[in-house]
């Protein structure tokens, strides 16, 4: 026990219904230092972090902040205590500046008037313990700033507040590399400041350049942890360490690979520059890159949502214009969304319904809702048994579901409408570990099949173990192409254009 | 974040009976209390008769509020309706059915003019569908010059107020009862049996997954629109039976349909509802309206009783989904 | 469990922005339209200083009603209550005073004490039952109008000549209503742009969730709006009571002040959404609905072909903004 720690988490205990998704996990932070908390996407650290800012409430294990016993039941008893979390979904208002979001609920005011000049100074002076806080001006609206800026203005927001644990859930995942340095600065700035930093990653040259010390999750509890820098291969050791072999599904054997299904060349959009693909009938190919590198546009394009303004599309040798999803439908294309909640599902209807929405969207209109020139409803109750949906009954609302069985069902949507091309984003999003192999092992079925399988992930152990080919995207643009059995590490320097710096 | 729960069966527990059909038994219930008389079938089959149109108006609402919009603009259509077919048969009984073939297709214009200003230039249902209802009102004024003229024919008429007589053990028949079982029985189909109905369901619940799903979902919710209007249609040709030609025969109707769809636990804003509760919720609205008149309260108290009505079943609703877990 | 990816709100390039300078080129437009309708037919007597004043002078229960809907609309709520209450509101007063000048000020605090009452009841019923504010408010627009019909038939009361100044009393020789209108449209303005509730107004509007973890009372803001949105209804009231010399029922209704009132609001550039607009761009709204009000007398339509023709508009100014967006609207 260390007495400056301003956190002390110990023995932390969280289950959801059907997962444990924390199991006696301790962790402290101390003023000053940055801790990372590293660990695959499912360990737990997102739980963890929730935990520490009242959004959950632990199931057993205790929180110490300065040493005495803290229990949060709302978000901003944590915010009040010191405790600022800056999620990647940023809580920013867009159409509100910069001064008007950092004092957001809390303006300062002289004689009952807002007292915008006093608050603008405030805002410059937070602003300005970093080097990216010159170019931000305090008036100018957020929805105008760029990632980054959005950002460095969530960090000054912290500050003002007058935080004393910041934690930064994968701040790096929309950055540029130059961004990416001025945000280490920033995180060095705060650490001299005497903030305790937990910073959450999973990229081993963001712990390397930071961290003071490292806890390695897995499967919810502590795998590993460091009190000074290891080496790089024992974090990552203890972050998988599980067996990649039944993991992942095997690799396409070469008799698998068939004759290209769908190629692309030259594709353009607003987004996309010179797009060339070639993908072939049984084969996965993962597109890898960062934040905003344009994988979600060429899934939209592919599938007519967005779709190219130039270029040639050919679907198994014949040129297709996509322009709207159905379309891509009847061409033989589907799409699996990556928000599963916001675009793959009908929460309200039944499992069934779900499963049976997009056989339903290309048959007759009135005629009956059980059986169409697709499937019928007890080919689509064995399909689902097939892929062991666990579900009460068909009928039950699919919201009740976990998010491994509702993405199964998404797939069951396009089983019957044998698509030659399957388009996945982040196929394993929110998704437990053993839910996760088996729709690992769902993709390798398909292509085993003969579909042509597009993976677009922005997990990179997924994207190395599950792909037959890689793509890395930077900018809008395809920049390299990798076979079987490359390293994360390469992948992230095709993703960061900054190929020859160390890992 | 998706918190993950796996099924249990105490989730399912979601009552399939609409509380609708209990509080309907009981006010039927409340009614022969102060009226023995309604067991009689001319009591309980006038009842009927008066409540077809709100049913078949409501049931048509109905489709349009499980897209996840609202239909304001049917109010006035039935004016239009009413008024209109007193304009064009001009007393001559031989005009009914072309009349009447005419008003549908202006109810399929309606629809369709609603569906597409709302899919296309992407207008809140709610302020296109009042549009729609101001425009149809003046287009009243301007067709009747404020003051219409002219009689319904019988031959019109005959929708709404006629009754098959000498029937054994009923005795008597409505025509528009007919036409509520038949209209009734079709959106009943439709919704609950069809493509297109899983569809509406679909696009109500949620939009955005319903497109990349590859759901056609302007051509649904047009289509939703263009019922709805049609199920108005239907409503002023059984009103015209028995209602006089004036330039208000249809105004409130659109808040009663709503009010109907509610409380046969249709959800605001799409994704669920049923045919036959919705119909029962117009029955159980009209069968409120019947027990203040026996209690002898004047007119305007049935809009306080309405408006109480229907922010008291859309709070209940909102709150048996949140118990529920969403 | 999941990671989150980051949606970031992508950068939008400063610079023109579509939706700042819709209002002004729609008044710009509908001001070119009034000349040349004027000119071309002939009738060049409209285009006065006291014309344009008039002009102004005839929608000023409007302009009320929609400084009020702005609030309303701004915290992404909506009010379809206050054509009824304006109804109501006017009849209160017109009865209470009842020709009597000693009742004024007993009648209008009667009147603003109903609207308050509305307002929060609207909001209540809003945050604590959750339930859908169109609902609401036109469940609350029912009651209203129902309880008025139980009383009254036709016009009641009368307005003392000392209140008709509010609608036709001069000052400095300006229309006093004119003035009044432009002094709360300032102050609202003042309340938006310079107190915490307006920036509260702004932050719930935009984001409820981010206000509601940012320690702001979501629940009070939105009655809070509601409130200040009923209010102005009652002074619509009160204005219409004053021009009318009396109250009657249905003038609200007949206005079709709450769909006119929402028109304005979004011609006005706020975004029914909630969370970004403001009270200038309703004023200029209200500047172009009186316009094309103008436009229609100037060119001698016909009153029903004339309340066609704004059925059509109020929807074309909505689509004017909404069109062009990709989000899939209900």
């Amino acid at each position: 026990m260390n007495e400056n720690s301003i956190i002390e988490m110990s023995s932390i205990g969280k289950r959801f219904p059907g997962v444990t998704a924390l199991d006696g996990v301790s962790f402290t932070c101390r003023g000053g230092e940055v801790h990372a908390l590293v660990g695959e996407n499912g360990a737990g650290k997102s739980t963890l972090i929730k935990i520490l800012a009242g959004v959950y409430r632990p199931d057993s294990g205790t929180i110490l902040l300065h040493g005495e016993p803290a229990e949060f039941r709302h978000p901003l008893e944590a915010l009040k205590a010191g405790i600022s979390v800056i999620y990647q979904e940023f809580s920013l208002l867009p159409d509100r500046t910069v001064t008007q979001n950092i004092f957001l609920g809390r303006e300062m005011t002289r004689a009952g008037f807002l007292d915008n000049a006093a608050m603008r100074s405030e805002t410059r002076r937070a602003l300005d313990l970093f080097k990216a806080g010159r170019r931000i001006d305090p008036d100018s609206l957020v929805a105008d700033l760029d990632v980054a800026s959005q950002q460095m203005v969530e960090i000054a927001k912290a500050i003002a507040l007058g935080a004393k644990v910041l934690v930064m859930d994968e701040p790096t995942a929309a950055l540029n590399d130059a961004e990416c340095d001025e945000l280490f600065e920033t995180v060095d700035a705060l650490r001299d400041h005497g903030t305790a930093v937990i910073y959450i990653t999973h990229r081993m040259r963001e712990v390397a350049r930071l961290a003071d010390r490292i806890t390695v999750l897995k499967d919810g509890k502590v795998a590993a942890s460091f009190d000074s820098l290891p080496d790089p291969g024992e974090v990552v050791k203890a972050m998988v360490g599980r067996d990649i072999e039944t993991f992942y599904a095997p690799a396409a054997t070469p008799e698998e690979i068939g004759a290209p299904v769908l190629s692309i060349s030259a594709g353009e959009n607003d987004v996309l520059h010179n797009i060339d693909l070639d993908l072939h009938a049984g084969e996965i190919l993962g597109i890898a890159g960062v934040q905003g590198a344009g994988r979600v546009a060429l899934a939209m394009a592919i599938f007519g949502d967005r779709p190219f303004t130039a270029g040639t599309v050919n679907l198994q040798g014949a040129e297709v214009h996509v322009t709207h999803p159905r379309e891509a439908i009847r061409a033989g294309i589907g799409l699996v969304p990556g928000d599963r909640k916001g675009e793959g599902l009908v929460l309200m209807q039944s499992v069934r319904d779900n499963g049976m929405l997009s056989p339903r969207a290309f048959a007759d209109l009135f005629s009956s809702r059980n059986s169409n020139k697709f499937t019928n409803q007890s080919q689509m109750d064995r399909l689902l048994d097939g892929m062991e949906v666990k579900s009460a009954s068909y009928e039950q609302d699919i919201r009740f579901l976990s998010g491994g069985n509702q993405q199964k069902v998404i797939v069951a949507r396009w089983l019957a409408l044998k698509p030659k091309v399957l388009i996945f984003v982040e196929p394993t999003r929110g998704i437990d570990v053993k839910a996760k192999a088996a729709i690992y092992h769902l993709m390798r079925d398909l292509a085993r099949r003969g579909t042509g399988i597009i993976m677009i992930s922005s997990d990179l152990p997924e994207i190395v173990g599950a792909a037959d080919r890689v793509l890395v995207m930077r900018e809008g643009r395809i920049v390299a192409e990798h076979r079987r059995g490359v390293g994360e590490t390469e992948i992230m320097l095709d993703a960061t254009g900054e190929a020859g710096a160390a890992a | 974040m998706s918190v993950q729960a796996v099924s249990e069966p105490r989730m399912r527990k979601f009552p399939k009976i609409s509380p609708v059909y209990f509080i309907l038994a009981a006010l039927i219930a409340a009614i022969i209390l102060n009226n023995p008389s309604f067991v009689e079938p001319t009591g309980y089959m006038n009842f009927l008769k008066r409540a077809a149109p709100l049913a078949i108006l409501a049931a048509g609402q109905l489709y349009v509020i499980v897209s996840g919009g609202f239909d304001l603009s049917v109010g006035s259509l039935i004016t239009l309706v009413v008024v209109g077919s007193s304009m064009l048969s001009n007393n001559d009984p031989a005009s009914t059915w072309w009349v009447i073939t005419v008003m549908l297709g202006i109810g399929i214009a309606v629809g369709l003019i609603n569906g597409l200003v709302v899919c296309y230039l992407k207008v809140p249902s709610l302020i296109a569908t009042l549009g729609m209802m101001i425009t149809l009102n003046g287009f009243v004024f301007m067709w009747s010059g404020g003051a219409p003229r002219g009689y319904l024919p019988d031959t019109f008429r005959f929708f709404g107020r006629v009754s098959i007589m000498d029937i054994p053990v009923i005795r008597m028949l409505p025509i528009a009862l007919i036409v509520l079982v038949v209209v009734g029985l079709l959106l009943y189909w439709l919704m609950h049996r069809t493509n297109l109905g899983r569809m509406i369901h679909a696009v109500g619940d949620n939009p955005r997954a319903a497109q990349l799903a590859g759901v056609p979902i302007n051509r649904v919710r047009i289509i939703a629109f263009v019922i709805s209007s049609l199920s108005a249609v239907v409503t002023g040709i059984l009103l015209g039976g028995y209602a006089g030609v004036s330039t208000d025969v249809g105004s409130g109707y659109e808040l009663q349909a709503i009010t109907a769809a509610v409380l046969g636990g249709a959800q605001l804003l799409g994704g669920r509802g049923s045919v036959p509760a919705t119909i029962a919720g117009a029955l159980t609205l009209a069968a409120i309206f019947t027990l203040l008149n026996f209690l002898g309260l004047p007119q305007p108290v049935r809009q306080v009783v309405q408006g109480t009505i229907l922010i008291f079943a859309v709070a209940f609703t909102m709150f048996r989904r949140n118990r529920n877990g969403q | 469990m999941s990671e989150v990816t980051a949606q970031p709100a992508p950068a939008r390039p400063s610079g023109f922005r579509f939706e700042y300078w819709a209002p002004a080129l729609l008044l710009i437009c509908a001001v070119v339209i009034y000349v040349l309708a004027c000119v071309l037919t002939g009738q060049t007597q409209y285009l006065t200083w006291s014309n344009l004043l008039a002009v102004l002078g005839r929608s000023i229960a409007l302009g009320i009603t929609a400084v009020g809907q702005t609030f309303a609309i701004l915290v992404a709520s909506i009010d379809l209550s206050v054509a009824s209450l304006i109804s109501a509101t006017a009849v209160l007063a017109s009865v209470l005073m009842d020709g009597n000048p000693a009742m004024i000020p007993l009648a209008i605090a009667a009147a603003l004490t109903l609207g308050a009452i509305v307002g929060l009841v609207n909001g209540v019923i809003i945050t604590r039952l959750d339930v859908n504010p169109l609902i609401a408010t036109l469940g609350m627009s029912l009651i209203i109008q129902g309880c008025l019909s139980a009383f009254v038939s036709n016009f009641a009361g009368s307005v003392p000549e000392e209140f008709q100044f509010f609608a036709y009393g001069n000052v400095a020789g300006l229309p006093f209503a004119v003035l009044f209108f432009l002094a709360l449209s300032l102050l609202a303005f003042l309340t938006l742009r310079f107190t915490k509730f307006g920036s509260n107004i702004y932050s719930v509007g935009g984001n409820r969730d981010a206000a509601r973890f940012a320690g702001i009372s979501t629940s009070r803001v939105i009655v809070g709006a509601h409130v200040i949105c009923s209010l102005c209804a009652t002074v619509a009231g009160l204005y219409l009571a004053s021009r009318l010399r009396s109250g009657a029922p249905w003038i609200g209704s007949d206005g079709v002040y709450d769909l006119e009132s929402i028109a304005v609001v979004v011609i006005g550039g706020t975004i029914l959404a909630g969370g970004r607009g403001g009270i200038w761009g309703t004023v200029g709204g209200v500047v172009i609905f009186s316009l094309i009000d103008s436009i229609f007398n100037v060119l001698g339509v016909d009153a029903f072909a004339k309340q066609v023709l704004r059925g059509m508009i109020i929807v074309a100014a909505v689509g004017f903004y909404a069109a062009r967006s990709r989000r899939i609207v209900a």
